[in-house]
């Protein structure tokens, strides 16, 4: 943590590791149940702040494969970060802002770079189910409409830096309030794009809906976060779409 | 689910992205090869409370329909904005007009700056979803379905992305009119209004820019019920305008999410309700009932000039939650028909 704050991040010659925290994992009650209504979460380890524009430079510079213009399309569409001034040039963006516009594939091969991976939907959500004091937060209408209230503000052309909202009990910032993100697995989540269907509809496309009937149905923000990743597809860019990493417990 | 932990998931979703690619480049060559004979034209879309032109042509067409999902912040009442997600940038969407038999090719692209994901489902569509799972698409994204018009009516269309109730609730509705084979009968006006409700915290008119209130909302609590997305775009300089005599036509909807319309014109009688907005029609009718995502064509010929008031009649959401609007009716007076002066006054 004092690593990464001490460190100017525009200086890219500026060596520092990313800070990760650990989270001892537990019992996660699930929007999406598909084996059961929680789900058990082991220990891991997750990146304490969404990947940055300098951070994503210094990883474009070391690897030009990931270069806006030389990555593959396959891997990633025209709007690869396409908000940047050139492939080496993040302004007018700020250096401590989140890094958007980034494909899955790129943001995978990011953190493999970190030596972790992106953290699965259910990580992510573990995470994000807390506040600054309680590790489940989503009982509280106060704070569901705190959230949700990002979801409806309009995009934003230059997102403000990351690490300005206060941390979560585990540490972590922004996984609210600033940008979407990726996870690993997000397109294994088998929800069907139509929200309503339910019951009966047991196949895979649309056991994801029949879950949401189940789920955490008054929590609008994370079906949103479903319907969003939902999507999207692996070399999409999203400029309101970023990323942070994980991995396993230490 | 629970089972997975860190394993990169690269090749697969590679390998899917690919057959994906590969299957859909298959299915849209065939159905090229089948719509192929027909001539093909773009529709014109139009804003609220207009109405596409009637349809002239006595055969069927290709008809390549162009929507935007668009993400807008206006007044929702004078001095209170609301963030309004839309079709085409209005509320309700743009209105489509095709005939009976028609191909629609429908394009959807959600605008880059928009926050959310959205597709849209047509309720004049016959086929799973409506269109919803072929739509689902990113802020950025476009994505294009085509279904064949079988049905005649008027239709409602909205978006059905997770959490449906709220997009609906911010505005994401709005209709297609299928025109039968034979045509429909000329008229002289005809205009595009649509009932919905909506939900904030603060109570009607609070001021300020409102969010959407979630509980308000399961509760089905509104703060606002409106034609047209806000309290005044049928009243005042945006009053709907007929002459004395007019055949006027009305391609009414309620877009929801919660609260069915019960709908009448104050100083009118509905020559014909096309209940439910199909075929059949009921004659003499002073009020009908129009459920979420559902419609009605209703006509009338305004007899006398002045302003007819158009509302909901469970009349507290006129009178307290918008749900007025403003037909201004111009022409000679009829004293026989109506005597504008009470009685006792004109005695003496």
């Amino acid at each position: 943590m004092k690593t990464a704050v001490a460190c100017f991040a525009f200086v890219l010659g500026c060596l520092h590791a990313a800070d990760y925290v650990p989270i001892a994992g537990g019992t996660l009650r699930t929007a999406l149940p598909m084996d059961g209504e929680t789900v058990p979460v082991a220990a891991y380890q997750l990146r304490s702040k969404p990947v940055t524009n300098a951070e994503f430079l210094r990883f474009v510079l070391a690897n030009p494969e990931w270069q806006r213009g030389k990555a593959a399309t396959l891997y990633a569409t025209s709007a690869y970060l396409s908000q940047w001034h050139s492939a080496s040039d993040f302004a007018p963006h700020a250096p401590n802002a989140p890094v958007t516009n980034v494909s899955w594939f790129a943001a995978s091969a990011y953190c493999a770079s970190e030596g972790a991976s992106l953290p699965s939907w259910t990580q992510w959500e573990f995470a994000a189910a807390a506040d600054a004091s309680r590790k489940d937060a989503r009982n509280d209408p106060a704070w569901r409409a705190q959230i949700l209230g990002w979801y409806e503000k309009p995009s934003v052309e230059r997102l403000p830096d990351v690490g300005l909202h206060p941390a979560n009990i585990y540490g972590v910032y922004d996984l609210h309030q600033l940008i979407w993100e990726w996870v690993d697995d997000f397109n294994g989540l088998f929800v069907t794009v139509d929200s309503r269907a339910q019951g009966e509809q047991k196949v895979f496309e649309t056991c994801g809906a029949a879950s949401l009937s189940l789920g955490d149905k008054e929590n609008y923000a994370v079906l949103m976060r479903i319907a969003l990743l939902a999507a999207l597809n692996g070399q999409d860019s999203v400029g309101s779409l970023g990323f942070r990493c994980a991995k396993p417990a230490q | 689910m629970s089972k997975l932990q860190f394993q990169p998931r690269f090749n697969r979703a590679l390998l899917s992205s690919l057959l994906l690619a590969i299957g859909s480049l298959a299915a849209m060559s065939a159905w090229a090869d089948a719509a192929a004979d027909l001539p093909v034209e773009t529709a014109e879309l139009t804003a609220p409370p207009m109405v596409p032109a009637p349809i002239a042509r006595k055969t069927p067409a290709k008809v390549i329909v162009n929507l935007t999902t668009e993400e807008v912040i206006r007044e929702i009442t004078p001095g209170t904005k609301y963030m309004f997600w839309t079709f085409g940038g209005t509320v309700p969407g743009k209105m489509i007009r095709v005939r009976q038999g028609d191909t629609v090719e429908l394009h959807l692209k959600n605008l880059p700056t928009s926050k959310v994901p959205h597709n849209i489902d047509l309720h004049a569509v016959s086929g799973p979803g409506g269109g919803a799972p072929q739509t689902l698409i990113a802020p950025g994204k476009d994505a294009t379905f085509t279904f064949k018009a079988l049905n005649p009516g008027l239709y409602v269309y909205h978006c059905a992305t997770a959490p449906v109730a709220m997009h609906i609730a911010n505005g994401m509705y709005g209709m297609i009119l299928v025109e039968p084979e034979a045509g429909m009968a000329p008229v002289d006006k005809e205009y595009y209004v649509m009932q919905g409700d909506f939900y904030t915290p603060g109570a009607f008119g609070a001021g300020g820019l409102q969010p959407f209130d979630m509980q308000r909302s399961i509760d089905e609590n509104a703060s606002y019920i409106l034609f047209n997305g806000a309290s005044n775009s049928l009243t005042g300089k945006n009053a709907l305008t007929a002459n004395v005599g007019d055949k006027v036509r009305l391609y009414f909807g309620s877009g929801g999410p919660n609260v069915a319309s019960n709908f009448h014109v104050i100083g009118a009688i509905f020559d014909k309700v096309y209940h439910e907005g199909g075929l059949k029609y009921q004659e003499q009718v002073q009020t009908t009932t129009v459920p979420p995502g559902g419609s009605t064509i209703v006509e009338f010929v305004p007899k006398v000039p002045g302003n007819l008031t158009l509302v909901d009649h469970a009349l507290s959401r006129a009178f307290h939650k918008g749900a007025i609007g403003i037909m201004s009716v111009s022409g000679e007076e009829h004293p026989e028909i109506y005597s504008k002066a009470a009685t006792a006054k004109a005695e003496h």
